[in-house]
């Protein structure tokens, strides 16, 4: 309970541990501290951050989506026309041609009967002059006739 | 019962006697024998076991916060990292709300006084006979390991305060300012005479104002663990009186031990509160 040597030695003793602590112990933990309330700041504003450019990407997405999908309309409405456009095309093409091929079937057709007209023509002269020699008894002169039988072939 | 007495008594102040090294009346240097022979020394004799406890302590306290500081990242903290974080960091919010001048030394000397003061302080939950037995084995008469139950020790800290006061007193008021303080209030005049008039009572009453600062520091830290430390003397004079009171000893201790605990973490914080208020009021000048 006396008071002596020990009140300095204690005095002394506190001083450097208070050195100490001041010195080796106080600043790496604060600045760990200091340090992790930075990190965690830095996170929480980089999420905060991370949010809004996905909204933000998220808000072009749908403005993508809606021009393609109005792009999209729109190829299919052209296309559409052109389909429309195509078959009417072919409709045309196809009825010209076959009334071009009707044309020429009727063509070849009249040829035909004009050819076989022509052919049965002088049968039919061949047929009457035979007729006319059987009739006459005697040979009839072709080429003195001719005149006459041709005329008789355009009566048919 | 006169024997029992003298027994009981001797018991009391053998726990209360510390182990003093010093200088003897004769000249020579030695261990003191008794109460006595250590009163005789006067001022040149140290409490061996005063240092050791308390340098221990302050190692151990030391130990353990640079262990965690070396460690210290700014990733995930765990276990002793996490304790000591959550320590600095309370401190810290302590010495912000009270301290508001700006100054490096204030948060480490209330770091260091309240864990060293809490360490000292927990020596008194170890039950009193058990260190102080260890140490009669050893061959060593006297130890008393609760270091702040010696004044020398809760003066030490508290002289260290008052020296950090009067300086930081003088460095950021000046000499002037520091002396125009303890002058030239309470009692304030316009008229010089009157103001040379009142200097004295003035200097009297803030001289008494600034040196209780440091003398009830000391004391009430002193005062609160002595008496804490004397219950548990007398409880522990019970399990000499047989079975039951020994049961009733046991149960007592347990008790004032439990509440103890408040006093011990509760003086720790107001030693280091009071000295961060102090060293507050000594760089704010009025």
């Amino acid at each position: 309970m006396n008071i002596n040597l020990t009140l300095i030695g204690q005095s002394i003793a506190f001083a450097l541990f208070v050195w100490f602590c001041m010195k080796f112990i106080w600043p790496p933990i604060m600045n760990a501290l200091e340090q992790r309330k930075k990190t965690i700041a830095d996170g929480l504003a980089a999420g905060e951050r991370g949010k809004r450019e996905q909204e933000l990407g998220e808000q072009r997405a749908t403005e993508v989506i809606k021009e393609a999908k109005g792009k999209a309309a729109e190829v299919i409405a052209s296309a559409e026309k052109r389909g429309a456009e195509i078959v009417e095309q072919a409709k045309n093409d196809a009825k010209t041609e076959g009334e071009r091929i009707v044309a020429a079937a009727r063509a070849d057709i009249e040829q035909e009967a004009q050819r076989a007209r022509e052919a049965l023509r002088t049968e039919v002269a061949a047929l009457a002059t035979a007729g006319a020699e059987q009739i006459l008894g005697r040979e009839v002169d072709a080429g003195a006739h001719a005149e006459m039988l041709d005329e008789l072939a355009t009566q048919l | 019962m006169a024997s029992e007495n003298l027994t009981s008594t001797a018991y009391i102040k053998h726990h209360l006697q510390n182990l003093t090294f010093g200088l003897h009346p004769d000249g020579t240097w030695g261990l003191a024998h008794g109460a006595q022979e250590a009163r005789e020394m006067g001022f040149w004799a140290i409490h061996l076991d005063t240092m050791f406890w308390s340098v221990f302590l302050g190692g151990v306290f030391l130990w353990l916060f640079r262990k965690a500081a070396k460690r210290a990242t700014s990733g995930t903290p765990s276990g002793l990292l996490n304790f000591v974080e959550w320590a600095v960091e309370f401190i810290d919010d302590n010495v912000r709300g009270s301290f508001s001048g700006k100054n490096d030394l204030v948060a480490p000397l209330a770091l260091t006084l309240f864990f060293w003061i809490l360490l000292q302080n927990m020596m008194d939950l170890v039950p009193v006979d058990w260190i102080p037995q260890v140490a009669h084995l050893l061959g060593i008469e006297y130890m008393k390991v609760v270091p702040t139950t010696d004044p020398n020790a809760t003066f030490g800290m508290s002289l260290a305060v008052f020296a950090l006061m009067i300086y930081y007193s003088l460095k950021i008021k000046g000499p002037i300012g520091f002396a125009a303080e303890l002058t030239m209030q309470p009692f304030e005049a316009k008229n010089p005479v009157l103001k040379i008039l009142f200097m004295p009572v003035n200097l009297f009453l803030e001289g008494i104002g600034l040196l209780s600062k440091p003398v009830s520091l000391a004391l009430r830290l002193f005062g609160n663990l002595f008496a804490g430390e004397m219950i548990f003397i007398l409880i522990a004079l019970l399990y000499s009186g047989g079975v039951i009171f020994g049961l009733l000893g046991g149960a007592l201790q347990w008790a004032w031990a439990v509440f103890h605990i408040l006093i011990v973490l509760l003086q720790a914080f107001i030693f280091m509160v009071l000295t961060v208020v102090y060293l507050d009021m000594a760089h704010h000048e009025h």
